[in-house]
């Protein structure tokens, strides 16, 4: 299988020595244009933690990724990431400082075939995984190299989309809903990249609407609900949290 | 005979001077998304810069072919940061509105510096005469014109469809915010992206100077014409626009041999033909 250490062992994690999360959000709103979409989201992640926001359509969960990415036109509170405030930082210099993004829509460019899209993100920090990596964790994109991008299937474009931010370098990685819309078996596949970078140490945030996919993956879950986080455990507490957890989402 | 094969040189001429300024036209549309009427005005401007050059600076010709489009390209970043930038978003009509004030105050200037009659730029000295080819006489400036134009089409599709940094620009094109979220600073790549559109057009009016002279309204004369070029074409592609700009200058050209009446105005016939059959554009890219 694939060696992740070499990338791994390349990036001693700065953010995992100090003990503080390395991101955290405090009081963030957020607007799209006139509509008030976030109300005063706060919470934190920790190195190495994979973090599950869950929620209904329409809760938020999506816009608070993309103000943590800075790609929100109006946001207020605060944002640390690393130490650093990037509540105002532009999403250029949020990316450069390790953050990488996989967009729901995966974000695949038509104009692009599938290696071009693979070489897009920039390396932002030395560390990340060469493509003889990515291709062992998705072995399907190694034959499409020279297929336009949007010809994948929905499978193959969530790898691509996943496969080229883990050039980057980028130890924090925000995935929006990879399942969405996917195949059980290629779930499954997704579902082990996720487990393996995490045993590698990499710090994920996860948004999801399909629960049963995230209690494979994810060590604590927050709740959103109009703008805000109502509640939040770890996974050794989802037992005792169901009951609850089935009202919130409405399962 | 002779008389048609001079036609067609022409042709081809006129046509470098379509294709290179409707592929400026395509790279800043795609990129900016807005349809820059000051290309005439900057293309005038890459005349005048030359002709500076030599008789103020007494740089030649050969230098000026480098240096006209990239003073001029700079002028254009300026454009872009101090102007156009506030305008992303927008309608087009915005920009469109902008740059045509542009042109319009551009041309004004020169013209109430130069007048309106042409000043001379003479063909430099490596590049007079003619050779013979037998079936007729081929003037060397103008083969070269043809020639380099061309090349300097074919590279710059090579530098966007072929390279990281064209496939960063076409992917900018498509999705902006994303490349910008994975740390391209996107900005900087439109500022650029602009230079280049605006310089190709400084690029034509220097290889233009020694053929048509260099007068304020040069480029307010030939863009019209680049325009339904461009809508023929379809401004999504990059090939379509290089294509089109040397075909409708042949077209044109052999229109004059046929039926001289119809000269000036077959390139907007067959644009109405075309927006009735395919409003995209012959190579129009839909999606």
């Amino acid at each position: 299988m694939v060696d992740l250490k070499t990338a791994s062992a390349a990036t001693t994690n700065s953010m995992s020595a100090s003990g503080a999360p390395v991101l955290s959000v405090k009081n963030l709103e957020a607007w799209y244009g006139e509509s008030h979409i976030l109300h005063g989201i706060n919470f934190d992640v920790n190195a190495g933690e994979v973090v599950t926001l869950l929620g209904r359509n329409g809760a938020g969960k999506t816009t608070t990724l993309k103000s943590v990415m800075g790609i929100i036109g109006k946001r207020t509170g605060a944002i640390r990431f690393d130490g650093q405030d990037i509540i105002r930082a532009s999403s250029d210099k949020i990316a450069r400082l390790g953050i990488a993004f996989c967009p729901e829509e995966r974000g695949i460019f038509a104009s692009l075939d599938v290696r071009e899209n693979l070489l897009l993100p920039p390396v932002v920090r030395p560390g990340g995984l060469s493509l003889d990596q990515i291709f062992e964790l998705f072995p399907n994109l190694k034959e499409r190299l020279n297929s336009q991008g949007t010809k994948l299937s929905g499978g193959e474009q969530q790898m691509l989309a996943i496969g080229r931010i883990l050039r980057t370098g980028a130890r924090f990685l925000m995935l929006d809903e990879p399942t969405e819309g996917l195949a059980p078996v290629i779930i499954q596949q997704i579902g082990h990249t996720i487990a393996r970078l995490k045993k590698e140490g990499f710090t994920i945030l996860l948004v999801e609407q399909n629960f049963r996919f995230a209690a494979t993956v994810a060590d604590r879950y927050y709740i959103v609900e109009h703008g805000k986080i109502i509640d939040g455990f770890a996974n050794a507490e989802l037992q005792a949290n169901m009951d609850k957890l089935h009202t919130y989402l409405g399962v | 005979m002779q008389a048609l094969y001079a036609q067609l040189l022409v042709g081809l001429i006129n046509g470098s001077f379509y294709a290179l300024l409707s592929l400026g036209l395509a790279v800043i549309f795609g990129m900016l998304n807005i349809i820059n009427f000051a290309h005439g005005a900057l293309y005038m401007m890459g005349a005048f810069c030359a002709y500076f050059l030599l008789n103020i600076a007494g740089i030649g010709y050969w230098p000026a072919l480098i240096v006209a489009p990239i003073v001029v390209g700079i002028f254009g970043m300026i454009l872009e940061r101090t102007m156009l930038k506030w305008l992303s978003g927008l309608d087009h009509l915005y920009g469109l509105l902008l740059t045509f004030g542009l042109a319009l105050i551009i041309q004004g200037v020169f013209q109430n510096y130069f007048g309106s009659s042409g000043l001379p730029y003479a063909i430099p000295d490596e590049l007079k005469g003619g050779m013979n080819l037998g079936f007729m006489f081929l003037p060397i400036y103008r083969g070269w014109v043809v020639i380099f134009s061309l090349i300097v089409c074919l590279l710059t599709w090579y530098l966007i469809e072929r390279t990281r940094l064209g496939a960063n620009l076409r992917a900018a094109t498509e999705n902006p915010t994303l490349v910008r979220a994975f740390g391209i600073n996107v900005p900087r790549m439109i500022t650029l992206t602009y230079g280049l559109g605006v310089g190709l057009a400084a690029l034509a009016g220097v290889l233009s100077a020694p053929i048509n002279q260099v007068r304020p309204l040069m480029g307010a004369d030939l863009i019209i014409v680049v325009f339904a070029v461009v809508v023929i074409g379809g401004m999504g592609s990059i090939m379509g626009s290089i294509i089109t700009g040397f075909a409708l200058g042949v077209i044109e050209g052999l229109t004059k041999y046929f039926y001289p009446e119809a000269s000036n105005t077959v390139v907007f016939v067959l644009m109405v033909l075309v927006l009735l059959v395919k409003p995209s554009g012959l190579t129009g890219r839909t999606t």
